[in-house]
């Protein structure tokens, strides 16, 4: 099975503006995903994984390390022309309609005018956005910018689709949808990296997870071998190996 | 290219659905009617002064326009965090300026072209005979001038934070060359070393915007520069254009998004 995307010995720094002091936010991480699996990135805030996401597309230089998208290095631009990403937080330009912006991406992706258009349709339908095609997205709800994400993460039929956070914000119905999206994209054969503080759904759809903490991977694998000791509960394991204590534990002690 | 022309496109599109923009279209559309009512009075010399008033809002209006287009481009991106979708596209920096460059002088063009359509609309209805060489030479040569501050305000966009202060300084900057740049090397005569040694590298290395200024072609229906000339113009426009685009990449193609 080939690997999508290579990280190798990764180095993110910042330094923090007000004491000016670098803070290591990624260390030295190591991790591949291989073609057709859905892939889990875990970790509690601040622990590196919107930083990695950051590198892995581009909007972040590393400072150490190696990181390839379909064995192209992530500072090319052409690193992400297989690949759709959803953001975390979904805005769009306002002053477009729903149609406008995909048409817009599609250009930019290299499409021509009928597979926009075929592609746009589609898109529409597949997230329950037809009605409002022409309408301004400044218009729109938080829901309805969020499934206009999905439909612009999958524009161009990516084989690599990245999200960060994709139900942060959802209903139980965007939730759902999100989650048939994944598993759709899984049995194509196509690949899905994407950090979630949901465990639960992280249990259900991921072959396999990696848990981030303090910039460094503390667990990779199944969800089985990573629970294998917390009972086959993730939630647990999770705990246990970001070295979370019980409170009412840690007092008896 | 590809990538660059459709983010363009963009630029256009906010363009002509913001409503500020035609408030400066409506304002000098308003003022030109009224100056070009003061030619009742069949006085030529009269005719040349309104002329000149409404050639230097057309002026200052196009340095307006050009400087804060250009300036809001990156910062609203980043603040509305369109930037980061963007980008995630197989998209480089270097289309994405050329791109928002492109947007913002072709927005330009389409201004200049109304406001010399509707000045030489009042103009002609006034007189015999209306110079077409001249006044494309003038709406030629200001449109490339345009390019420079547009590009020094995407690149000015890249050091400071807040549009405003790029707007204001790049304005400031440009108005100044505009106004007082041919006279630099005049002052350096009379400074002491090594102040008028680097005010005079200061008037060389300056774009000169002064240049592109031939008003005077229309208000005294003087005959069109040489054509060579007027290409001349355009190539230095051009040049120096593109090494302050090359300069804004410079800055832009490493630097962290967030």
């Amino acid at each position: 099975m080939s690997e999508v995307i290579q990280v190798e010995e990764l180095v993110v720094t910042y330094r923090d503006p007000e004491t000016r002091a670098v803070r290591t936010a990624v260390d030295r991480l190591t991790l591949a995903v291989q073609a057709g699996e859905v892939f889990g990135f875990l970790g509690p805030n601040g622990a590196g994984k919107t930083s990695t996401m950051n590198v892995l597309l581009g909007f972040t230089p590393a400072q150490g390390g190696a990181a390839r998208i379909f064995g192209v290095d992530v500072r090319e631009p052409i690193a992400r022309q297989r690949i759709g990403y959803l953001p975390e937080l979904t805005y769009y330009y306002k002053f477009l309609t729903a149609e406008e912006l995909l048409r817009a991406y599609g250009r930019i992706f290299g499409l021509g005018d009928a597979e926009i258009r075929a592609r746009t349709a589609e898109l529409l339908a597949l997230v329950e956005l037809e009605s409002a095609r022409h309408r301004l997205i400044r218009t729109y709800s938080k829901g309805m910018q969020q499934r206009l994400g999905l439909a612009q993460a999958l524009l161009n039929q990516p084989d690599l689709l990245i999200l960060d956070e994709p139900t942060s914000g959802l209903d139980p119905l965007g939730r759902m949808k999100v989650r048939e999206i994944i598993l759709r994209q899984r049995a194509a054969g196509k690949t899905v990296f994407f950090s979630s503080h949901e465990l639960g759904e992280v249990e259900s759809v991921c072959d396999r997870v990696a848990i981030l903490h303090q910039g460094k991977l503390r667990a990779l694998g199944t969800v089985a071998e990573v629970s294998q000791g917390d009972a086959g509960r993730l939630e647990q394991a999770f705990l246990r190996i970001i070295g979370w204590e019980n409170p009412a534990v840690a007092a008896a002690k | 290219m590809t990538a660059a022309l459709a983010i363009a496109q963009l630029v256009l599109l906010e363009l002509l659905r913001r409503k500020d923009v035609y408030v400066l279209f409506f304002l000098t559309g308003l003022i030109t009617l009224v100056a070009g009512a003061a030619n009742i009075f069949e006085d030529a010399r009269v005719v040349r002064y309104v002329k000149e008033i409404c050639l230097t809002l057309i002026w200052i209006s196009g340095f307006v326009l050009a400087v804060t287009t250009a300036a809001r481009q990156l910062p609203a991106e980043r603040e509305s965090r369109t930037l980061f979708t963007l980008l995630a596209k197989p998209v480089s920096r270097w289309q994405f300026l050329a791109g928002k460059f492109l947007g913002c002088w072709l927005a330009c063009g389409v201004a200049l072209l109304f406001f010399y359509a509707f000045f030489g609309f009042v103009a002609a209805s006034r007189e015999r005979d209306v110079d077409l060489a001249g006044w494309f030479q003038a709406a030629s040569l200001q449109w490339f001038m345009l390019a420079v501050p547009i590009a020094l305000a995407l690149a000015g966009s890249l050091v400071w934070a807040a549009a405003s202060s790029n707007a204001t300084l790049t304005l400031v900057g440009c108005f100044g060359i505009w106004l007082l740049g041919r006279h630099l090397h005049k002052v350096a005569l009379g400074l002491p070393e090594p102040a008028g040694t680097l005010l005079t590298l200061l008037y060389f290395a300056l774009p000169h915007l002064e240049l592109f200024d031939v008003r005077d072609l229309i208000v005294h229906r003087w005959p069109p520069v040489p054509w060579l000339v007027w290409l001349g113009a355009l190539l230095y426009a051009a040049a120096y254009t593109g090494l302050i685009l090359n300069l804004a990449w410079l800055l832009f193609r490493r630097r962290a998004l967030n």
